[in-house]
């Protein structure tokens, strides 16, 4: 008894003990998650690897690395170092320049190029899988050369090429090239550009615009909360997916820009739920009462006061969206609804592959897959990292 | 609670009217005139002008509008701008590949889910539980394009295991022959999501009293989790399926494509190539409904799950 009444008495007599550390010595919210952040191993090694591949992207925007990946170095189709020369195309090669097939071919350069080294594939295709190319799509089961045909096709009009003398071509690369003989490492550079800057700019105009709207539902209230509630059951009730499609059906024009809006205008209502949420529990307290006691605007109140006490709910669904946001970036952009046809990301890369995994070149689907795999994993780990930083309570709770 | 359906229905309204107007803006209003879309296939002066007659568009927007509501109503969205088929009919004739796909993929999956996130909370904790969690961080970041077209490589081109796309008229040919391998494929995909998803739910449950004095009454382990852990842990379960359930119609879109399934994922991306407006603009509208419904439809199933829920 006498114990406890000694430590009840002592604060009382004492003056406060907080009161004697000075204020900028008390570790704020985010120096409180920062410590946290640094605890988890897991996390601070996610974040070096989405940090690492924010640097790559930005290299490779300002022209540092990955500048000359059109440039066709390699031979058509060029294997990785560690598996060695393709003997076809090696073959190819030993005949002469002039059978190597370039990138913009005249159309007697085409045909030299069709009997050169697919035609080995092809034989191949035809030899040892008839059932299989007779069951596969129905023009190749028509046509077997149609789909190389069209590769080839296509290969002329592509964009960008700046063919290196035939002589030059190496017949391997470090880890492959793609079907005009370019580097599948400088082409998944290239394409972490689209795909990063696609996925964190979208995610940061969904955040913006669910950020506003669920400030301004949750804080004002009444009609206003009414309608942009309204608003969200009418968005969240078509699916996502479709919402997307819909949208870039009637986006006619193709771009980076035109991809960023679509996800962002629609990607939004998450966020908006939670901020509304937030801004509904913080607008009683006291200090946003104190702050209109002394006259602070609606905008003040709103942006200044309440908003750093809700950021962290703010940057941790950023993230969540970011990662959401490059993976369905892939899968417009390998639709073609995404970005346009010159412009390489990992999801037109996923497109290339498609058709070269049956030719049995592996190289650019593993390039690319490796690396969005990466990335994902490591900004998802980081993501749950962030949360259980900012907010201890969610911690163990299932993420994105 | 015929009151409280009723209540329901009547407030979905807005909401409908709210899709209604969106998608009436979306296709009227930010895709510009409808008449110079269709005037990308069709050049001819006089044609575009017929055509805008017939779509109303050298109407008013209200009078457009309400056209447009008229077309939800009955149902009647003319015809596809690419074929000329009839709307409805698309429809109609494309539910029926995408329901052999994804019936039988929901089932499969929320029992194998299910049972998987029993089994792996039970032992949570463990290496077992850990390494099933990071192969599912690891799987879910794969995008589900590789998935599909390496499984339709290995299995169906390189092993000849499955025919490589197709589909047939018979219903029992469809399901066995050609919906097999795309079924593998969504399951592989939407299994990890949802594991560790039903994971959580079923750890909120374990730790419960209830399974504690389960326990001290001597009730044994299997009939634990089947039986009182099981029958908790599908409340926020049978909510997440029913909130995903027209999401699926769509989500297999992409395996629809690959596969050559003539189903309405499939379809709403030929539409989306073609600009076909119609086709999008109904398989929209009628989706969203569906979802605004089942919505309400996860409600009531929760309030037959969990006798204390109160509807109000």
């Amino acid at each position: 008894m006498s114990t406890s009444s000694a430590v009840l008495s002592s604060p009382r007599s004492a003056p406060p003990a907080p009161r004697e550390i000075p204020d900028h010595l008390s570790p704020g919210l985010w120096t409180l998650a920062w410590r946290r952040l640094k605890a988890d191993r897991v996390g601070m090694a996610s974040l070096a690897i989405v940090a690492a591949f924010i640097v790559m992207m930005v290299l490779s925007a300002t022209g540092l690395v990955a500048k000359d990946w059109s440039r066709e170095v390699g031979v058509n189709y060029a294997p990785p170092t560690f598996v060695g020369p393709d003997e076809a195309a090696a073959q190819a090669g030993r005949a002469g320049p002039a059978t190597a097939p370039a990138g913009p071919t005249a159309a007697s350069d085409f045909q030299s190029s069709v009997v050169d080294p697919i035609g080995d594939v092809i034989a191949e295709l035809r030899g040892e899988k008839p059932a299989a190319a007779g069951e596969a799509a129905p023009s190749s089961s028509v046509d077997p050369l149609a789909d190389v045909m069209k590769d080839i096709q296509s290969a002329k009009g592509a964009p960008g090429m700046t063919a290196a003398p035939a002589e030059a071509r190496a017949a391997t690369l470090p880890f492959g090239g793609d079907k005009w003989g370019r580097d599948v490492i400088k082409k998944t550079i290239k394409g972490s550009e689209t795909s990063i800057f696609v996925g964190l700019a979208a995610a940061a105009v969904a955040t913006l615009i669910g950020t506003l709207l669920g400030a301004a539902a949750g804080y004002y209230g009444g009609r206003t909360d009414d309608f942009l509630n309204w608003f969200y059951s009418v968005f969240s009730s078509i699916p996502y997916l479709l919402l997307i499609l819909a949208v870039a059906a009637v986006l006619q024009q193709k771009g980076t820009m035109t991809i960023v809006l679509i996800l962002g205008l629609t990607g939004w209502t998450g966020i908006f739920r939670l901020i509304r949420a937030e801004y509904l529990k913080h607008k009683g307290r006291e200090y946003v009462q104190a702050a209109d006691a002394i006259g602070a605007s609606n905008g003040r109140k709103m942006f200044v006061h309440i908003f750093p006490n809700v950021s962290h709910v703010v940057l941790v669904q950023l993230s969540i969206l970011a990662v959401g946001f490059i993976k369905a970036e892939v899968i417009l952009s390998f639709l073609g609804f995404g970005v346009p046809v010159d412009v390489v990301s990992w999801g037109s890369m996923l497109n290339e592959a498609q058709n070269e995994l049956i030719l049995g070149k592996w190289w650019q689907l593993v390039a690319a897959t490796a690396a969005m795999a990466t990335l994902v994993t490591a900004f998802s780990l980081f993501t749950d990292a962030l949360r259980d930083a900012l907010d201890p309570r969610l911690k163990g709770q299932a993420g994105s | 609670m015929t009151a409280y359906i009723i209540r329901r229905l009547w407030q979905m309204v807005p909401t409908m009217l709210g899709v209604i107007l969106l998608v009436f803006l979306l296709f009227n209003w930010v895709g510009g005139d409808p008449a110079y879309v269709l005037a990308g296939k069709i050049s001819n002066q006089e044609q575009i002008d017929n055509i805008r007659r017939q779509l109303g568009v050298d109407q008013p927007y209200w009078v457009q509008l309400w056209i447009f509501v008229k077309q939800v109503l009955t149902a009647d969205f003319g015809a596809s701008w690419s074929t000329n088929e009839k709307v409805s009919h698309i429809l109609a004739t494309r539910l029926g590949p995408s329901l052999t796909v994804l019936v039988p993929l929901l089932v499969i999956e929320t029992v194998v889910a299910i049972g998987l996130a029993l089994a792996v909370a039970y032992v949570r904790g463990s290496l077992t539980d850990r390494m099933v969690m990071i192969v599912c961080t690891v799987g879910l970041s794969i995008s589900i394009l590789v998935y599909i077209i390496v499984f339709q490589y290995f299995f169906a081109y390189k092993l000849g295991w499955f025919p490589v796309q197709g589909w047939g008229d018979s219903f029992l040919e469809n399901l066995f022959k050609y919906a097999s391998l795309p079924i593998l494929i969504a399951l592989v995909v939407s299994i990890a999501p949802n594991l560790r998803l039903y994971r959580t739910f079923v750890l909120d449950e374990i730790n419960q009293d209830y399974v504690r004095t389960a326990r001290a009454k001597g009730l044994s382990e299997n009939r634990i989790m089947w039986v009182h852990v099981l029958r908790n842990a599908s409340i926020p379960i049978i909510t997440h399926l029913m909130a995903a359930l027209p999401g699926l119609l769509l989500g297999s879109f992409l395996i629809e494509r690959f596969f050559s399934i003539p189903g309405i994922g499939r379809e709403v991306i030929l539409a989306v190539e073609r600009s076909d407006f119609p086709v999008i603009k109904a398989i929209t509208v009628y989706v969203a409904f569906a979802t605004i419904l089942s919505n309400l439809l996860a409600d009531l199933m929760y309030k037959a799950v969990d006798p204390r829920v109160q509807l109000k």
